[in-house]
């Protein structure tokens, strides 16, 4: 039962509506304190967003994904319609399997990134952080295919961390410590269909439990008793949030600007210089871009999106970036001190041709203490990789952790 | 013997007063002149019936520069603008499309109509930032001369040049469509849903003598978009106490610089010697000399009603005489009893807060077009209606409401001859008989109305055949071709004379610019101080 209704002229007096997850929500919401993302009431952290995160990194964290954007594409076109509308090659996204991509306007400017699920043969759902049936639509021209938003239709939680596996084993999920990283599985629950994925946004051991939003409260309860013995809890996004900067995944509209909404043309951005030309395949003859991006490539980017390791202890939340010889090239656009890798960590964006791996770099950070600020300069070197990348992310089966 | 003035402004409207303003602030001894017993021209608040006050032209502020806002100190002189949130479109069937203040809820009521069509209100508010974004910057600068060798125009020219280029390749394609493509030829772009489409479009035609199919009037709906409150861009407000709160605060701000203001007496003429401008001969017959006279009036009505042609040149009249200023619209100022019930919106007072349109097709905005093409007002006309009252206290005593009615489209002639009283009549009842359609027992609640057609709105506000911008928003008439060639930088034809009117550049609306610009102009001539502040960009 979707719990966002707004087929009725009425839905204005909710400006925000529960998730189906929100009974179990609101019992383990001490703090009282809720969120908005989009449609739905969201939680920014249940007791303490440092004990949340750790469960993520320690034993294992639950976070409501509902609000995600998702559509369905499915008909006899949808692997070549797929493979128009992202830069990936689709084709090598195999039934149960999942695939990570983006996808641009026809200048080569990242709309968007996001997952793509191989549900079934012929059969996808795209998770993405905005809105995008206008452009889905519009790159659908000329195809047999049928594109819908489902994101009030699935209910989802994602189970992050290192007992997350147990916890599913427990839960009686036959066989789940078989699925590898970006494989998917359905299972039987309460007489309707599970689907798991073993994907996350947390660079660790984890899994995305998509359910009908019906069985969204079942689904929550035999999780928490199943993972009562393993240090299972609710975790908000500001947990998630820490724990997605430690994995290096960057976020639309934190990390970069979705060119459908950016206004001032040059603040847009190509895959690569996001660090994503990885994903982009010239391989395919025709997808949404292409031609931009082969001018692109060949410009050589204006920016890239580094991942700064950076001196001291101080987070460099909105920084300013300087080259070593004082000239202001960039800003932190993500930053955090990281209790994993006991790291002083940053995504930042600077002007191409700054950004090469090793390079270093000045972080004019600012902090405040008894409400006195402060300003240093710290050193900085990009690196490459996740902050934090523990074997157990990419383990089959998983240890028990 | 005359009393002399440095400066001599004429039209105590919002341009006139911040034009005298600028100028009274700069040092200059000023003596406004206005033919009614009160100021504030278009942006005037009255006081018609009992103890109601009417916003009876303009309703609405938004495009007021908020450089011009502070740089004349409005608020110290009691000047509030209080924003509202959102819009509502009523459609016949009783259902309607509303956009409200909060971004996600206003998200969802247009997917309650097409998802799809929710989706890309992105795309399109970011295609019309884009432009604002480009437009903005010009509002508080002189439009350069394109054909002038002047270092200053060759500057000015090369930095439109340069923001242009800046813009991009593809917005540069879309820049050069967008002022001259149709608004439904813009929404097809973007949308599938009428009543969406319906609801985007009526910006595209406010005050124009063009229907949404015409050329040009995208443009239009840009104008209407590029204004801000308090920094949130295309945001809109109310005046407290009325529009005349606008005016108000401006005449308090040039009588404190040691302004004066005389009302009661319009123009007779612009008095002339030697090719020079001397100063004004009003009708009363008094006169006043000085060596800058700054008309705020009307392009035609300045010079083919207040000059002696024989000052001026042929060419330059023509022009003047053929300057586009079609009347387009008429106005309904009413006193209601109590708060209207919309059927539509019988389980929604969220909605009548903001401003309310009723139409409901691109088509039909068409065919009310029609109408005032064959030469008579819309039959089944356009309107945008609010109730200030449901958010400023002081309009109309408790429990009793204002309401202001704009409509389109209103000829100038009723079949080409002049409109008489009944016609005005006859107009009045055809759009209560319209609201009444969207909400019945409306009429009962009427205790007081003024009609206001082309006719009343040249002969109270002085507006030409009763265009509210002073001159149509056409590309023909717009930069530096505004409000005609040769004659853009608010400087007229005989030295001495300025134009601060809305029918120059940027164009009208409640917006100062013009005004504030002709001022900059003046003090450089003068070799003044600037007291006209510069926009305030960003990024």
């Amino acid at each position: 039962m979707r719990t966002v209704r707004f087929d009725r002229r009425d839905h204005y007096r909710h400006k925000v509506f529960p998730s189906p997850f929100h009974a179990r929500q609101q019992a383990h919401n001490e703090l009282k304190v809720w969120s908005r993302w989009f449609d739905y009431l969201s939680v920014p952290a249940y007791t303490c967003a440092q004990m949340e995160y750790f469960a993520g990194r320690n034993a294992c964290g639950v976070f409501d994904l509902t609000p995600m954007t998702k559509h369905r594409v499915s008909g006899p076109d949808a692997l070549p319609y797929l493979n128009r509308l992202l830069t990936r090659d689709v084709g090598k996204i195999r039934p149960g399997r999942v695939g990570y991509s983006v996808w641009c306007t026809d200048e080569g400017q990242v709309i968007d990134d996001g997952t793509v699920f191989h549900l079934r043969e012929g059969e996808y759902r795209i998770c993405s952080q905005e809105h995008q049936i206008d452009w889905f639509l519009i790159s659908a021209l000329g195809f047999d295919v049928e594109v819908v938003e489902e994101t009030h239709d699935v209910a989802a939680l994602a189970l992050q961390g290192p007992t997350s596996c147990a916890t599913l084993k427990r839960m009686g999920l036959d066989g789940i410590e078989n699925l590898t990283p970006f494989g998917l599985a359905h299972f039987d629950f309460q007489g309707t269909q599970l689907m798991v994925s073993r994907t996350g946004y947390t660079g660790d051991l984890g899994y995305e439990l998509w359910i009908d939003p019906g069985h969204a409260e079942p689904l929550w309860n035999r999780l928490f008793e199943a993972g009562r013995l393993l240090g299972i809890k609710p975790m908000g996004s500001e947990a998630l949030d820490l724990l997605r900067i430690e994995a290096g995944f960057i976020l639309a509209g934190v990390d970069f600007m979705p060119a459908q909404q950016t206004v001032r043309p040059t603040h847009t951005r190509t895959p690569f210089e996001l660090g994503l030309g990885w994903l982009v395949d010239f391989d395919k003859p025709v997808f949404n871009g292409r031609r931009a991006l082969l001018a692109a490539r060949e410009r050589g980017p204006r920016y890239r999106l580094v991942r700064l390791d950076i001196e001291g202890n101080k987070p460099a939340h909105h920084s300013y970036v300087y080259s070593t010889r004082n000239k202001n090239i960039g800003w932190v656009t993500s930053a955090m001190w990281s209790p994993s890798a006991k790291a002083n960590i940053a995504l930042a964006t600077v002007a191409a041709p700054h950004g090469e791996p090793g390079e270093e770099m000045r972080i004019e950070i600012y902090y405040q203490r008894e409400l006195k600020w402060s300003r240093m300069m710290a050193s900085a070197r990009v690196v490459e990789g996740a902050f934090y990348d523990p074997p157990r992310r990419r383990e089959t089966p998983p240890l028990d952790h | 013997m005359a009393k002399q003035y440095d400066a001599i402004v004429i039209g105590a409207g919002h341009n006139g007063l911040a034009n005298a303003a600028f100028l009274a602030k700069a040092g200059l001894s000023v003596l406004m002149v206005e033919k009614n017993p009160y100021i504030g021209g278009a942006s005037v608040s009255r006081n018609l019936y009992k103890d109601w006050i009417y916003s009876n032209c303009s309703y609405v502020c938004s495009l007021l520069r908020p450089e011009v806002y502070r740089a004349l100190d409005l608020a110290r002189y009691g000047l509030q603008v209080v924003p509202y949130g959102g819009s509502v479109t009523l459609t016949q069937d009783g259902d309607y499309l509303g956009s409200y203040i909060d971004p996600d809820a206003s998200r969802r009521e247009m997917a309650r109509h097409s998802p799809r069509d929710a989706d890309a209100e992105v795309r399109y508010w970011r295609d019309i930032m884009r432009q604002c974004r480009f437009i903005r910057q010009f509002l508080l600068r002189t439009a350069p001369d394109p054909t002038s060798f002047k270092p200053r125009d060759l500057l000015e020219l090369l930095h439109l040049g340069r923001e242009f280029w800046k813009l991009g390749e593809s917005v540069m394609y879309d820049t050069m469509r967008f002022y001259t493509m149709s608004i439904v030829e813009f929404l097809d772009e973007y949308f599938e849903h009428p009543l969406i489409k319906a609801a985007h479009a009526g910006s595209g035609i406010i005050g124009s003598a063009l229907g949404v199919m015409s050329p040009g009037t995208a443009y239009v709906l840009l104008h209407h978009a590029m204004g801000e409150v308090d920094g949130t861009a295309g945001a809109w407000g109310f005046a407290r106490g009325g529009m005349g709160a606008i005016a108000e605060a401006m005449g308090a701000c040039l009588r404190d610089h040691g302004g004066e203001i005389v009302t009661g007496s319009g123009v007779e003429r612009i008095q002339v010697r030697n090719g020079r401008a001397t100063g004004v001969a009003l009708e009363n017959g008094d006169e006043y000399t000085a060596d800058v006279v700054v008309s705020n009036m009307t392009l035609p009505r300045t010079f083919l009603e207040c000059m002696d042609p024989a000052d001026l040149r042929p060419d330059f009249l023509t022009k003047v005489r053929n300057f586009k200023i079609r009347g387009s619209s008429g106005k309904v100022n009413i006193a209601l009893d109590g708060l209207p019930q919309f059927t539509a919106l019988r389980e929604n007072r969220e909605l009548m807060h903001t401003d309310m349109h009723l139409i409901d097709s691109v088509e039909r905005l068409e065919r009310a077009y029609d109408d005032w093409k064959n030469g008579i007002w819309s039959q089944d006309p356009y309107i945008d209606m609010l109730i200030p009252t449901l958010t400023d206290p002081t309009m109309a005593p408790p429990g009793k409401h204002f309401m202001s009615v704009f409509v389109q489209y209103v000829p100038p002639k009723v079949h080409g001859r002049d409109w008489t009283d009944a016609d005005r009549d006859a107009f009045g009842q055809t759009v209560l008989n319209q609201i009444e359609r969207y909400a019945p027992g409306f009429k009962n609640l009427v205790l007081h109305a003024e009609v206001r057609t082309p006719r009343e709105l040249e002969a109270e506000v002085g507006l030409t055949e009763g265009n509210i911008f002073q001159g149509e928003l056409t590309m023909d008439q717009l930069l530096f071709n505004r409000p005609i060639p040769g004659y853009a930088q608010y400087r007229g034809p005989v030295k001495g004379l300025y134009l601060c009117g809305s029918s120059n550049h940027p164009g009208g609306g409640v917006m100062a610019a013009p005004g504030a610009n002709a001022a900059r102009e003046i003090l450089r001539d003068l070799r003044k101080p600037n007291t006209v502040p510069e926009g305030w960009l960003d990024d």
